[in-house]
């Protein structure tokens, strides 16, 4: 059973679809074609809440949807949490 | 879907859902006499505000809009206009008049409360009973407005509510009906998507100049917007930034072309389709513009638990949420957490949601209506005079 979704191909963050665990294995879906992936989380991630799925350097763009989100703030790595921490908006 | 529809046609035929007799107040100080009409005569429904004395310009325009568009909404039957004075009591009755629904209305100086509510008693009773002889008759899909707003928004509603009530507006546009969405501020970092979808050069012009004038509006404040846009109930469902926001609110538009833009308020006069208003993203301020634009129905993605509702525009609630779903159950109209575990299609989820809407169109109470939530607020842009 997955854990997270991932809105489109390309993306660099899936969104849990259930509490995640720190350390715990887990299945994503792409939406796109049902194609799945697995990560190890290294933190405990919330329902709703991101988790990455590649590593990324400071001050790179993030896409979900395919389309820009904001940018990394302090970089990334594959399984990290991400939210206000480490990802800020290139808008406001 | 065979589902038949009955509605309220009116004097206009404009189609409502709901056979509201209001007691709409001009202005603050009226609305005391308007809230003991609606208690001398159950059945009414009083819509108290805050505003409508010393405004001038764009603003007075906006409350006039507002008022006079809420009294001709098709939900409502008659309409009970009481004001403090006589001018502006008279432009929004006549306003009101115009769909040719019964109006009266009363002004308290010279009168007083007391005899103002007696001689307004009388006429609410009238129109209440008149209403109550009204009768539904078959309407199609094509006669509704129908607004979409969501709120208290989380990743979970760019993941399935908000994909839901897309399914339904692309439906209902492809029926003929006319769809309202808003919310200009929370297009930030999608609006480029919108402004592709604009009909015509000129509409994506203008749709930019109103968005770049209201996101100018906010950034002149010059301060960290992180908890009022996203919210801090956004924050707590996982939304990071206004972009991400966006981009989930973006996905219940639909698929269409957006044949008009909007001022608030404004109704519709380009035909059936697809139209932008432009609103605060706040629920209830939003909603109130989008019912006082002639919107009878509103679909409300949810994902960490807004309760929002109208006085006269049943809200209904779409969650995809599994803890909202579990801990406030009594919000949610209809549930759609099996998109998140993928044991749901969205096609099935969009015929649900066109499945609950026909039922409401067709009597049934939201969960906002049953519990009572008639939030009613009306959009300042500036301070009164």
């Amino acid at each position: 059973m997955h854990k997270f979704l991932i809105h489109h191909k390309g993306d660099q963050v899936g969104v849990a679809t259930t509490d995640i665990i720190a350390g715990e294995s887990v299945i994503g879906v792409y939406m796109e074609d049902d194609s799945t992936i697995e990560v190890r989380s290294k933190h405990a991630i919330p329902l709703g809440h991101k988790i990455a799925i590649v590593d990324l350097e400071a001050n790179s763009p993030v896409l979900k949807y395919g389309i820009q989100i904001g940018y990394t703030a302090t970089g990334f790595t594959i399984g990290d949490y991400v939210h206000t921490h480490n990802l800020k908006t290139a808008r406001w | 879907m065979t589902n038949q529809l009955f509605g309220y046609i009116r004097q206009n035929g404009k189609v409502g859902i709901r056979n509201h007799v209001v007691i709409l107040p001009v202005d603050d100080i009226s609305n005391a006499a308007c809230e003991a009409v609606s208690k001398l005569i159950p059945g009414t429904l009083a819509l108290p505000h805050a505003y409508g004395r010393l405004q001038y310009g764009e603003d007075l325009d906006l409350h006039f809009r507002t008022m006079i568009g809420t009294g001709s909404n098709p939900n409502v039957a008659a309409v009970i206009v009481i004001g403090i004075e006589e001018n502006w009591t008279k432009v929004i009755a006549d306003g009101i008049a115009e769909t040719g629904k019964p109006v009266a209305s009363f002004s308290i100086e010279r009168v007083g409360d007391l005899e103002t509510i007696r001689r307004a008693c009388w006429k609410a009773k009238e129109f209440l009973q008149a209403a109550s002889e009204l009768q539904r008759v078959p309407v199609e899909l094509k006669d509704l407005v129908v607004s979409i707003k969501c709120g208290e928004s989380d990743t979970t509603t760019g993941l399935g509510s908000c994909p839901t009530v897309s399914q339904a507006v692309d439906r209902l546009v492809d029926a003929g009906a006319t769809v309202f969405f808003g919310e200009t501020s929370e297009l930030t970092g999608g609006e480029h998507l919108i402004a592709d979808r604009m009909a015509t050069p000129q509409l994506k012009e203008h749709f930019m100049d109103v968005y770049n004038a209201y996101v100018g509006q906010i950034k002149s404040q010059g301060v960290d917007l992180l908890g009022s846009q996203p919210t801090q109930g956004n924050i707590a469902g996982g939304l990071t930034t206004i972009e991400e926001k966006a981009l989930g609110n973006i996905a219940k538009t639909g698929t269409k072309k957006v044949v008009g833009v909007l001022k608030p308020a404004e109704a519709p006069k380009n035909g059936p389709g697809t139209y932008f208003m432009d609103t605060s993203s706040a629920a209830a301020e939003c909603i109130t513009l989008m019912a006082a634009a002639g919107a009878v129905v509103h679909f409300f993605p949810t994902g960490q638990g807004n309760i929002i509702g109208n006085p006269i525009e049943p809200v209904i609630k779409i969650t995809a949420n599994p803890l909202t779903v579990e801990t406030m159950l009594e919000h949610v109209d209809v549930d759609v957490k099996g998109l998140l575990a993928r044991d749901m299609s969205l096609q099935q989820a969009g015929d649900e949601l066109m499945d609950y809407m026909c039922r409401v169109v067709n009597g049934r109470l939201t969960c906002a209506e049953a519990l009572g939530h008639r939030e009613f607020v009306m959009t300042k842009l500036y301070p009164s005079a």
